[in-house]
């Protein structure tokens, strides 16, 4: 992936100096990236047209290759992009009879370019609008399927090429190119407003919006198969989409400083920084117990306990922050054995009332099993209502298998692990299985021997 | 925007009702049409007589088929529409909440074609 300019979206960014030719392209693509969801929102806002914006965006990024080297970077990069855009998708639809209707709706901003306004005066800074928010709320719209609204935020905020979604999603290419080309037609033929929901809309579609950050984090966070660097780079993604949404909600006056976003990044940054400890010099999976702490990144948990801390304060718990909270305890705690799992046990019982899944409840009966004792634990398992999603869960049957070997059975534990290997398709996870089930296989030896 | 918001339920469901609440559901629906009317998104809407009713026809080879019934056995059957002029889905979506049907079958919501006039 391009490198990117560090950027937190508070409209400030600082761009890499452009020391070498060589390395221009990269300073422009990287522009190009970092602004991509300002500048499209921008676009789309005037042109009322997504597939036309991503295409006009697409050739300013040629246009740039070529000037920019002789011209230098524009002092706003982005007010340079949106107003080049604005002149192709002018040209464009001049062009294009067949679109005559649509050239109306220009005929505005058509005229302001006639008169010159658009050559002569460079656009102040503040002169693009930031749409930004209008544009994560399209792109999470609940009308659109799930699968798509991650692609379309990845592809319109992040913007990232079709191909790198693709890669990172382990999607064959035209298929996520199916996947955003019917997004996109969707918004436009169905109606899919460009809009920051009306007030008493605004929770219910953030709602929306969080998971759709949390499950691009997860796509990076979870080891599955895949170029490892693509997935760090979902994450980094996932940060900075939250950081930003964070800090537009903070700009709109009907909510300002959002309690439940603040813990979504909070449990980002929380489970960022574990990232290094949980793979070992060999790329096997390492868990939380067995982890080295003191290569857990205590920037990310300083911020993201920091940020708990705010979000705690307004007194409005969700989700994002108890999943923050749990983290937090972990990351607080000096060794695995100091962890305060009672507490973990509560917040768990507190996240399962509020958003009842079979997930959760496992994680809760794992905790169990650490602050009471195995047995406890496996009670608490036994409890679950066995249904075909959990049943099926790898990990439920894996978590069973480590209780079971905790409380000493060590045949059962074996069976369990078995069971666990069979639905894991996963091969970090496989191998890490595997290895438990040959401590298991050597337990049970020694026991019967 | 047109949108038609075509409203699936279970007439089973809806044929159990008490009498009391057969009037409350119908009043339900007054006030919805009611309501749409007064914002002026109505274009048009009907009831429909139930599945028991209705008839399938097919073409095939030149010949027309007549069945018995809905071309598809489903556990929810169309019931009746509306056709609506709405802002955008989010409006839409609004509305189709607020159809009594809703609250036990379900409203699907679909954009009207809209062929652009010859130049």
């Amino acid at each position: 992936m391009y490198p990117r300019p560090a950027e937190y979206n508070t409209g400030v960014n600082v761009y890499p100096p452009p020391d070498a030719a060589a390395s221009l392209s990269a300073v422009i693509e990287a522009t190009f990236r970092a602004e991509h969801g300002r500048v499209l929102g921008a676009l789309i806002g005037a042109l009322r047209d997504f597939d036309l914006a991503e295409d006009v965006l697409q050739e300013t990024l040629i246009t740039a290759l070529e000037r920019w080297p002789q011209e230098g970077l524009p002092t706003n990069p982005a007010a340079w992009m949106v107003a080049v855009a604005r002149r192709k998708a002018i040209d464009r639809l001049r062009r294009d009879q067949a679109l005559a209707r649509k050239q109306a709706l220009l005929v505005g901003e058509f005229e302001r370019e006639r008169a010159g306004a658009m050559d002569n005066d460079p656009l102040e800074p503040e002169a693009i609008s930031d749409e930004r928010l209008k544009l994560i709320f399209t792109c999470c719209h609940p009308a659109l399927a799930a699968d798509a609204q991650i692609a379309l935020t990845l592809r319109a905020l992040g913007g990232l090429s079709t191909a790198e979604i693709a890669h990172a999603f382990l999607v064959p290419l035209p298929t996520m190119h199916q996947r955003l080309t019917r997004a996109k037609h969707k918004i436009r033929t169905a109606g899919i407003p460009f809009q920051v929901p009306a007030a008493p809309l605004l929770a219910e579609r953030l709602a929306v919006v969080r998971p759709v950050l949390y499950l691009i984090f997860n796509e990076g966070y979870a080891a599955s198969a895949g170029d490892a660097l693509v997935r760090q780079d979902l994450c980094a993604e996932a940060i900075r989409l939250a950081r930003v949404l964070l800090e537009l909600l903070r700009q709109t006056p009907a909510v300002g400083e959002d309690p439940e976003t603040l813990g979504l990044l909070a449990l980002l940054l929380l489970h960022d920084s574990r990232r290094a400890a949980r793979v070992d010099a060999q790329g096997e999976l390492v868990l939380l117990e067995a982890q080295d702490r003191a290569r857990w990144d205590a920037a990310e948990i300083a911020e993201g306990t920091a940020l708990l801390a705010r979000a705690l304060a307004q007194q409005q718990p969700g989700p994002f922050q108890l999943q923050a909270a749990i983290s937090a305890l972990h990351a607080e705690a000096a060794t695995a054995a100091e962890t305060d799992w009672a507490q973990i046990v509560a917040l768990y019982w507190e996240l399962e009332r509020r958003l009842p899944s079979p997930v959760v409840a496992l994680n809760r009966a794992v905790a169990v099993g650490m602050a009471q004792g195995p047995l406890a634990g496996l009670m608490a398992l036994d409890q679950l209502r066995l249904d075909d999603a959990l049943s099926d869960y790898h990990w439920y049957h894996a978590a069973r298998a480590d209780l079971l070997r905790r409380a000493g059975y060590a045949h059962e534990a074996h069976a369990a692990y078995e069971r666990a290997l069979a639905l894991c398709h996963n091969q970090a996870e496989r191998r890490f299985l595997t290895r438990r089930l040959a401590e298991v296989a050597t337990d049970g030896l020694r026991h019967s021997g | 925007m047109q949108y038609l918001l075509l409203i699936y339920t279970q007439e089973a469901i809806e044929a159990a009702l008490s009498p009391e609440a057969q009037a409350a559901y119908m009043q339900g629906y007054f006030a919805f049409t009611k309501e749409i009317e007064d914002r002026k998104l109505l274009v048009g809407g009907e009831a429909l007589q139930s599945v028991t009713t209705a008839t399938t026809v097919r073409v095939r080879a030149g010949k027309t088929v007549i069945t018995d019934g809905p071309f598809a056995e489903t556990k929810e059957q169309l019931g009746g529409f509306y056709q609506l002029d709405c802002a955008n889905l989010d409006q839409a979506i609004e509305m189709a909440a607020k159809i009594p049907g809703a609250e036990h079958g379900s409203i699907e919501i679909r954009p009207l074609q809209s062929y652009a006039p010859p130049a």
